[in-house]
């Protein structure tokens, strides 16, 4: 359990999936100008995040992981090459399922979520999340919380910088660095004081 | 003879590197260009696979462009970029062990890099071959010419080395002289391509 607990600390401050790991900034610099939007794609990254990284996570363990057909009497067999198409594939296929899932029984949170959802299948953080939890190796159990911690730290990122970037309007900035740059030196200056956190240990 | 300059592959090489570079002017796969730009030798390894991925997606996109129907064209590209992907990453893993391992997850994840995608969709959809292939290739060049700029910067100023090898002279740090540490780490690589950014644009400016 403390095995969790800090593995959930560390996904949502000090490995950042957006701040330490640079995934899904993309979407990232084209959203953050609006608080709203900000919030809505936080929250629908978060929800797909933590659906597809378990799920990812089991097709990894028993398609195609070295010796996972064992069961099906190809215990030599090994499909992991194929990781990056089946993940892709299956973000997409999740993501378009729970599209209309939503769509059928929540207007609500449809008319909220739904114009991002098919942003979500090309943000880098979540094929990202995938990769990094077959690389570190985490269980079934840590590969959830892995998944929905990282989801909410992409969401505390995404947030905390729309509202900067609300106070930056009233800012002069210099020439050459208006837009892109400035939003890269604030990224990073944020990205420092998230780095403050690696003190934490539970 | 048509002059060098007037030829298509020389504007687009050129566009890309300066007027419409992907990176910096277009902001798209920032997310892979920040976490290999510690050091020179992952940041060129990097940019290399991709210009491979970009050039040969656009060229295979380009040829198949009347046979994709349009409402699965989406799938059809990713499906191709991906196929692309698998290759260059099985090819440095086979020969390059040690880079692949520092580039770990990034180069699986050339797949949802912006550039590609974007390049596919605007340019080989309506192109034919040759051309999708040189703009695919400009824009993979592009995108490896500021990986470099950033990643000569990052590795000189926070390890004082080039390539992995030192450069700052031991008399240096003798008098004091010391690596800047926030450079190799995750604030540094945000801040290098801003101001490396803002180079760009001043010198643009001024032609």
């Amino acid at each position: 359990m403390e095995r969790l607990i800090s593995l959930f600390v560390e996904s949502v401050f000090v490995g950042n999936i957006l701040l330490a790991y640079f995934l899904g900034m993309c979407s990232y610099l084209s959203v953050s100008k609006n608080l709203k939007t900000s919030l809505g794609l936080g929250i629908a990254v978060t929800f797909v995040m933590t659906i597809t990284t378990p799920a990812n996570w089991l097709l990894y363990h028993y398609l195609l992981a070295p010796g996972a057909l064992a069961w099906a009497g190809l215990p030599e067999m090994d499909l992991s090459f194929l990781k990056l198409v089946l993940f892709i594939a299956t973000v997409a296929g999740i993501v378009q399922v729970l599209e209309m899932v939503i769509d059928r029984y929540s207007q609500g949170l449809y008319n909220a979520l739904g114009v991002f959802l098919p942003l979500i299948t090309v943000n880098c953080a979540i094929l990202g999340a995938a990769l990094f939890m077959v690389e570190r190796r985490y269980t079934f159990a840590e590969t959830v919380v892995y998944g929905f911690g990282s989801g909410l730290g992409w969401l505390l990122a995404i947030v905390a910088m729309a509202t900067v970037m609300q106070k930056l309007r009233y800012a002069d900035v210099p020439e050459g660095l208006q837009g892109f740059g400035i939003r890269m030196i604030v990224t990073g200056l944020m990205a420092m004081s998230f780095m403050l956190f690696s003190g934490i240990t539970l | 003879m048509r002059k060098l300059s007037k030829s298509f592959s020389y504007k687009a090489i050129s566009e890309a590197l300066w007027q419409s570079n992907p990176v910096s002017k277009q902001i798209l796969g920032i997310c892979s260009s920040l976490a290999v730009t510690v050091q020179l030798k992952t940041a060129l390894v990097m940019g290399l696979a991709l210009t491979f991925v970009t050039a040969f997606s656009n060229l295979t996109i380009s040829l198949l462009r009347n046979q994709i129907p349009r409402n699965v064209r989406i799938i059809a590209e990713v499906a191709i970029i991906a196929v692309l992907v698998i290759i260059a990453d099985e090819f440095l893993r086979a020969f390059m062990y040690d880079i692949s391992k520092q580039l770990s997850v990034f180069v699986g994840l050339i797949i949802t890099n912006c550039i590609v995608m974007g390049r596919a969709e605007a340019f080989a959809m309506g192109n034919p071959p040759w051309r999708s292939f040189v703009d695919g290739a400009a824009n993979g060049i592009g995108y490896a010419s500021i990986l470099g700029g950033v990643a000569f910067f990052r590795e000189l100023l926070g390890a004082g080395k080039l390539f992995g090898f030192q450069v700052v002279p031991k008399g240096f740090y003798a008098a004091g002289y010391e690596n800047m540490g926030l450079m190799l780490l995750a604030p540094g690589a945000f801040i290098a391509i801003a101001l490396f950014v803002w180079l760009e644009h001043t010198l643009l400016k001024d032609k």
